[in-house]
């Protein structure tokens, strides 16, 4: 028989978001929380993150990714939160009772009264970009390889070519070469690097290694290791250009092409996802549209820097934990009236996308992205046909995810409001 | 008189600095849209720092690896030879966050530290 | 120096058919393979169908080969275990023009035996499959299509084999064969091999190892397919396979359901010099995600996970080679099996065993058991079934392939098995770990260490696929103490 036991907030990821949100919903009176975590330790990514860089917003200092893991992990054992480690949530069903799977204690289930989806997100992999050419050993998504060489010590290749400028792409870049590997080149689809400028000047440039905008890779030679590649700047549209192929001898090609929410367990209880984000559709408590089930993190939209996971973790540990008081009033669960939080010109999505004015906090985080780079731009906020206000930003770009603030006093000075729309307007 | 160029990190607008240069002295910076590009224009071109960050083996423990980094930055000049000192280099289990794994790295006065616990086998 | 009755050249499908049919005889015989375990070639990269056998012409071997497997496929899958489905196909038409295309394939279809095919209207087909192309106008659909998994089919027919006593040697790689008074010699990289028999199952190298032995050559093409893969979420949009009678536009590509519930499409077909080139190409993979929509509408694209290139071998004359030479006596040949070779396996392997049988009177075995039974697949148990797999065996509640949900019992006993896994490859062709939607990103340097342990090595040893395939380069540092 499967033992079922209960408990009041069951938190699916032991990363930075599960970590958070546990720490935020047991101050906030939640009982019984439960972490399950399907790696060997609590830190999730943060583990194979050596490089420094985190934690600026959230503790004023600069950390490196497994001491800022470390400082979540010690206050969920100072505050005797329940995890377990090495144990696979295998389905959640609609009514939040959680199966999982470990080896001591087999096929489990939990019932729930609220569910947390912290389980982060997935590299894309070489099919998604449709690559030609051999499928040789030797590629690798950068995690995987981020992996391996920081967590367990083994250097995947001597002669490496990096496709992706996104952070991990850049950040491994760096650690290939301190390991003694030598990177030859990084490529990237975009007129931009998806990076921070802060990566591409320390882990490329301080290294001598080139970024090449407007290229990727056309072919992959080798059939047992691999061999060599070829590379091709692409138009417009991201087609290659005839004439501009260029081969470079490699062991490795490093692949940072994007990441994936992993909502498989999400869909699979039925909750809704939106298509541009890939992550839940939620609400000013960052639940999803099935009631009391949360999510924050990289499951809910892919960030950029930890310390905005964890603050948003922490909202969420915080709403899971009223909800579980029954602290929301009766009226407040049917969120009769609920605003549209839509995505205007050049903005891709926003999180969240509906608010309740009588649930809100005093202040609402709105995350968004935008589509393009703009310059000299502004973000600005309509309410209904009315221009609420206009920000002047010098750049905006697609690797940095934005931001605006809304206050519950504003909101109540509108009470008929419908939709609130966030668009870029080029100066 | 010299002209340096470099790109600014604090930001996404990566403004393009001018910098001029009279020996290592700074005589003006350009191209900045805001204050903190003059100041890492300056940091940048006489002083340029780092923190390193890798990995060290470890006998004895349940993990075979464990993250360092500089307690401090350290002169970017010094990046690669600090990182060839690990590479013989072994801690043993247990390691703590903040454990001093190699004193005075490449000379720099800086101590490695471990940045990771990894618990005795 | 080593003797055999029947030496059969290749672990493909058809190789590994005609070693699981011979081993129902008293036989000394032997499958060399140069790659590190079996299914690494065209039996690797293939659309899996089971076909109904309505294409290849009346009275060619190709015809009686493919009606025979897919009547056989039924009862192999039981006895060896494996993913089948009669899942049915459609060939669809466009307008009233093509019509007596379908015609005459239905009537080639019946001439050939096929049961039950119907053609249908637009509405029937669309009723059968919602997401069929919107401008289809008529269809011949064949219930008797199905689909398999190639990799289990091919590794099952290789475990039943040796389970029966049919030697396997990897690694070894025929270069030469001498003919002998009486029977082969074998050059390989391993050494000499000798044998009464020999059965050419070499795929697209048939035609070098027959050319060695025979003035009667033959020459076998490499037909190139591109193929794109789509994930599990996208496994259903259609239930049977599609194909598009060929037309003004060339042939077409099918889209279909794999036996594990993922999309295929695919493949092109590009007659190659390489006889080792499995390369993808971006026109083979633009062709591909370009000429589905002849197929299928609202197919989810952006689901691709994975792409990947098979070659037919494709021989001159249009149809199967399958006989003892006539001047080479004890030379089998088993060459251009090309589509519908999969279905086909088992009727191939059955008519090379019978060729021998007649040619050697080998007697039945007795202990011969057909039965092989899989990898415990836990997904398919009962929760309660599971729990018990799991307090047997804990290895069995440790999710090591979490897309796939692959346990380290699993794995484990891909390992262990006779023929078992070497590689990750050898891994993820027996339990899928690895081939779903993260394509191995997670589960890699996870699989990576269950291998160097069970086999006993360090994990620089792993391989992806054998040989030069190594996954690691090193350790952190190592260039830098080389350098010191």
């Amino acid at each position: 028989m499967i033992d079922s036991t209960w408990a009041d907030i069951v938190i699916i990821g032991g990363g930075p978001a599960g970590l958070a949100a546990a720490v935020a919903a047991k101050k906030n009176g939640a009982g019984r929380i439960l972490i399950l975590e399907r790696d060997r330790e609590l830190g999730g990514i943060l583990n194979q993150c050596i490089h420094n860089g985190f934690g600026l917003h959230t503790f004023k200092e600069e950390l490196t990714g497994p001491e800022y893991a470390e400082r979540f992990i010690r206050q969920v054992l100072e505050l005797d939160i329940e995890y377990k480690l090495n144990t696979m949530v295998m389905e959640i069903s609609r009514d939040k009772a959680v199966t999982a799977m470990n080896r001591e204690e087999g096929l489990f289930e939990i019932r729930a009264r609220a569910v947390i989806l912290a389980m982060g997100c997935r590299e894309r992999p070489r099919g998604a970009l449709n690559i030609p050419g051999f499928r040789p050993a030797g590629i690798f998504s950068a995690g995987t390889a981020q992996r391996l060489v920081n967590m367990e010590g083994y250097l995947p290749g001597r002669e490496v070519v990096i496709l992706g400028s996104g952070d991990i792409g850049l950040i491994m870049a760096r650690r290939m070469t301190l390991e003694g590997a030598k990177v030859k080149v990084v490529a990237e689809l975009m007129p931009y690097s998806g990076g921070l400028k802060r990566n591409i000047v320390q882990c490329l440039d301080d290294y001598g290694i080139p970024l090449k905008l407007s290229h990727t890779v056309i072919d992959i030679k080798g059939k047992e290791r691999l061999e060599g590649i070829t590379l091709a700047e692409v138009d417009g549209r991201g087609k290659p250009i005839p004439g501009t192929e260029e081969f470079y001898s490699c062991d490795t090609l490093l692949l940072s092409v994007g990441l994936i929410p992993e909502n498989e367990l999400s869909g699979g209880m039925g909750v809704e996802l939106n298509p541009v984000t890939s992550g839940p559709r939620v609400n000013e408590s960052l639940e999803t549209s099935i009631e009391g089930v949360f999510a924050c993190g990289n499951v809910l939209h892919v960030h950029d820097l930890v310390d905005f996971v964890s603050e948003e973790a922490a909202a969420a540990g915080r709403n899971a934990a009223a909800y579980v008081r029954e602290a929301r009033e009766e009226e407040d669960r049917e969120a009769k009236k609920r605003i549209r939080l839509t995505a205007g010109t050049g903005v891709r999505y926003t999180v969240p996308e509906t608010v309740s004015v009588s649930r809100m906090d005093e202040h609402l985080t709105v995350r968004f992205r935008v589509g393009g780079v703009y310059k000299n731009c502004y973000v600005s906020v309509c309410f209904d046909s009315e221009k609420i206000s206009r920000r002047r930003k010098t750049v905006v770009a697609p690797g940095e995810m934005e931001e605006i603030v809304l206050t519950k006093e504003q909101l109540e000075k509108y009470p008929d409001l419908e939709e609130i729309n966030v668009r870029i307007e080029e100066a | 008189m010299e002209e340096k160029n470099l790109i600014c990190i604090n930001c996404p607008m990566g403004c393009m600095l001018t910098v001029a240069m009279e020996g290592s002295e700074i005589i003006s910076v350009a191209g900045n849209t805001c204050r903190r590009g003059d100041s890492y224009a300056r940091k940048e071109l006489t002083n340029p720092t780092r923190i390193v960050t890798t990995t060290v083996k470890v006998s004895g423990g349940r993990e075979s690896m464990v993250s360092v980094k500089t307690k401090e930055d350290i002169p970017k000049g010094k990046v690669l030879e600090c990182v060839r000192e690990l590479k013989d280099v072994v801690a043993a289990a247990p390691v703590r966050i903040g454990d001093v794994i190699l004193e005075d790295a490449a000379k720099t006065g800086v101590n490695i530290v471990a940045t990771k616990n990894v618990e005795a086998k | 120096m080593y003797e055999y009755e029947v030496i059969i050249i290749g672990g493909g499908v058809s190789g590994c058919a005609a070693a699981r049919e011979l081993s129902r005889y008293e036989i000394r015989a032997c499958v060399l393979e140069r790659e590190e375990d079996v299914c690494c070639g065209t039996s690797k990269a293939n659309s899996g169908i089971v076909h109904a056998g309505y294409d290849a012409p009346v009275g060619s071997l190709k015809a009686q080969m493919n009606l025979r497997g897919n009547e056989m496929m039924e009862l192999l899958s039981e006895e060896l275990d494996i993913p089948f489905v009669r899942n049915g196909s459609f060939v669809i038409c466009k307008s009233e023009d093509e019509l007596p295309g379908l015609q005459e394939l239905y009537d080639r279809g019946r001439a050939n035996g096929v049961q039950g095919l119907q053609i249908l209207g637009r509405d029937e087909v669309l009723k059968k499959e919602p997401n069929a192309a919107e401008d289809v106008y008529a269809a011949l659909y064949a219930p008797t299509g199905g689909i398999v998994c190639p990799f289990e089919l091919n590794i099952a027919l290789a475990e039943n084999a040796y389970a029966n006593g049919i030697e396997f040697r990897f690694n070894t790689e025929v270069q030469e064969i001498r003919r002998l008074h009486e029977g082969y010699e074998l050059v390989t990289d391993q050494g000499s091999f000798f044998a009464r028999f020999v059965v050419n199952a070499a795929g697209v190298y048939a035609d070098r190892f027959h050319n060695m032995v025979s003035g009667r050559k033959i020459q076998i093409t490499a037909r190139r397919g591109d193929y794109c893969l789509l994930d599990k979420s996208a496994g259903s949009h259609v239930k049977s396979t599609i194909f598009t009678l060929p037309g003004k536009l060339g042939k077409g590509v099918l889209v279909a359901p794999t036996a594990h519930g993922n999309l295929l499409l695919g493949p092109t077909a590009v007659d190659i010099e390489d006889k080792e080139g499995t390369n993808t190409t971006r026109e083979g993979l633009e062709q591909v995600l370009g000429k589905v929509r002849m197929n299928a509408k609202n197919l989810p694209l952006r689901q691709v996970i994975t792409s990947f290139a098979g070659l037919r071998a494709h021989e001159a004359g249009d149809d199967f080679i399958i006989e003892e030479l006539e001047d080479a006596p004890g030379f089998i040949d088993c060459a251009g099996i090309e589509s519908p070779g999969l279905t086909s396996c088992p009727a191939v392997g059955e008519r090379i065993a019978g060729i021998l049988q007649e040619r050697m009177g080998l007697s039945k075995k007795e202990s011969f058991n057909p039965v092989r039974k899989g990898i415990v697949k836990p997904h398919t148990l009962s929760k309660e079934e599971r729990a018990r797999l799991i307090k047997e065996n804990p290895a069995y509640g440790n999710i090591i392939c979490r897309c796939e949900m692959i346990t380290e019992g699993e794995i484990v006993d891909a390992i262990r098995r006779p023929l078992g896994a070497r590689s990750l490859d050898g891994v993820k062709r027996r339990t899928r770990a690895g081939m779903g939607r993260c394509q191995a990103g997670f589960c890699s340097p996870r699989v990576m260490e269950i291998l160097a342990r069970e086999w006993n090595t360090d994990m620089r040893e792993i391989t992806k696929s054998g040989r030069t395939s190594k996954i690691l380069a090193g350790t952190n540092k190592d260039t830098w103490r080389d350098k010191a």
